[in-house]
């Protein structure tokens, strides 16, 4: 009695797993490519806002690497780095890097680098600063961000590399300095990066194939 | 039967409101409502889990045994969100972003739960159906009254970023009320959305009280016209 209960109890849970399990399988199934192409373009979106799109003719956006390193992109994860190139010869990278000493958190970079060295943009990919003070490194909210174009390791030098409270060129905003400040720094360590290794990134082999999508469907009977 | 329906309606929208009168499903509520488009998103996306939850429990009501109520409801409610969560995913990925870990939060807001287990579970599917978008709907309503008054007092605007939900096409919907308005942290901020809650909780109860105040005015009212009538039908 108690064994066909259990049984029966069993049964009927088991049922409703596999319809629930079904169900999510096959919206999964029928949302995947909407999904990468919805993941693609927000990608793309960011790559071209700080490396102009004119520039370049390649698939910047499966031409892409990751580099770890602790000390100067800020994060122990590896850090994607997206390259962009004319015929062949390197125009540019942008480099997914991390100021680790925001007001709140960690706040994420893309950092674009022309192959010469110098800043073609930054954009921030998301933070958890207070909003309303640390938020205006946001473009939409503020232009703060668009200060950096052009700026490369010499210019300004070394010591420039700050915010004005300390002594170096870059504007902190009114009641956030501690932002500005981990943003500057995180720049500057990101340019320092690519100085040191700017070979190797451009060389090294892409991880992203190009053909990804071809290669599925041939794969799948 | 009509007259059920209006109940239920009014259950969900007023006077058993989720996150008036219920105040279930507060973290979302509380956390998402810092403008209009996001307290629309989540919303919508609780209203259909509600819904779906809803039909379909009450579908298997007869099926399952007490002892396994529980269980199976959560599946239900997790298979349901898990649903939303890859559509808003694939159609509203801005969206989506913005809301992020508030979607899959969905399974555990009491309200969906306590739904299915109070009246989708002893209901048939029709009035079920109607609870959930009754209950839904008051519930994205507060979000969204709450999502105003924050956004309007702490940033200035009112539907900002409606493109995230609506397309490039809808960026006019944005309303800035004053230019250089600098924003009043406060109401940005998890505090304002106490605040403005208690405030909101606080009006309901002012709304209420008068209407009982009239109820009650028009009943004494009736009596007393009635008293001076009776005795010309004495004599």
């Amino acid at each position: 009695m108690l064994r066909q209960y259990m049984t029966r109890s069993a049964l009927v849970l088991g049922l409703f797993a596999l319809t629930g399990g079904g169900l999510v399988a096959y919206i999964y199934q029928l949302t995947e490519p909407h999904i990468k192409e919805a993941e693609r373009a927000y990608t793309l979106r960011s790559l071209h806002a700080v490396i102009n799109p004119a520039l370049h003719n390649n698939d910047i956006f499966h031409d892409m690497i990751t580099v770890r390193d602790p000390r100067l992109l800020g994060t122990d994860q590896p850090v994607p780095v997206f390259r962009a190139r004319r015929n062949g010869k390197p125009v540019a990278v942008a480099i997914m890097s991390v100021a680790p000493d925001g007001y709140v958190g960690p706040i994420k970079l893309l950092v674009g680098i022309h192959a010469n060295g110098t800043l073609a943009g930054v954009r921030v990919l998301s933070h958890k600063e207070t909003p309303g003070l640390g938020d205006g490194i946001e473009e939409r909210r503020n232009d703060w961000i668009l200060g950096f174009n052009g700026r490369s390791l010499s210019n300004p030098q070394h010591k420039g590399w700050r915010v004005q409270r300390d002594g170096g060129i870059f504007d902190q905003f009114t009641g956030a300095t501690i932002t500005p400040r981990a943003v500057v720094k995180a720049v500057h360590n990101t340019l320092t990066y690519y100085q040191r290794h700017k070979e190797r990134l451009f060389t090294q082999k892409s991880i992203a194939p190009p053909v990804d999508s071809d290669d599925k469907s041939s794969k799948e009977p | 039967m009509a007259d059920n329906s209006k109940q239920i309606i009014n259950e969900g929208l007023w006077r058993n409101n989720t996150a008036l009168v219920q105040l279930l499903g507060l973290c979302p509520l509380l956390a998402v409502s810092s403008t209009v488009v996001n307290a629309l998103g989540l919303g919508i996306a609780t209203t259909l889990v509600l819904a779906g939850s809803n039909v379909t429990v009450s579908l298997v009501r007869n099926l399952v045994r007490p002892e396994l109520r529980i269980p199976t409801f959560v599946l239900i409610i997790a298979s349901f969100v898990t649903a939303v969560e890859l559509l808003m995913k694939a159609f509203v990925y801005d969206l989506y972003l913005i809301l992020g870990i508030f979607i899959p939060l969905i399974v555990t807001n009491c309200v969906i739960i306590a739904r299915a287990e109070s009246f989708a579970s002893k209901n048939n599917v029709g009035r079920s159906l109607l609870d959930g978008l009754a209950m839904g709907v008051g519930f994205t309503l507060v979000l969204v009254a709450l999502g105003a008054l924050r956004e309007i007092i702490g940033h200035g605007t009112l539907f900002a970023q409606a493109e995230l939900m609506f397309g490039e096409g809808a960026q006019w919907l944005t309303i800035t009320f004053i230019d250089g308005y600098h924003g009043f942290l406060l109401a940005i901020l998890p505090p304002g959305a106490f605040i403005g809650l208690g405030l909101l909780i606080a009006l309901k109860n002012v709304i209420d009280r008068r209407a009982d105040k009239r109820a009650v005015a028009a009943r004494q009212k009736a009596a007393a016209s009635r008293p001076p009538a009776e005795p010309a039908t004495q004599p």
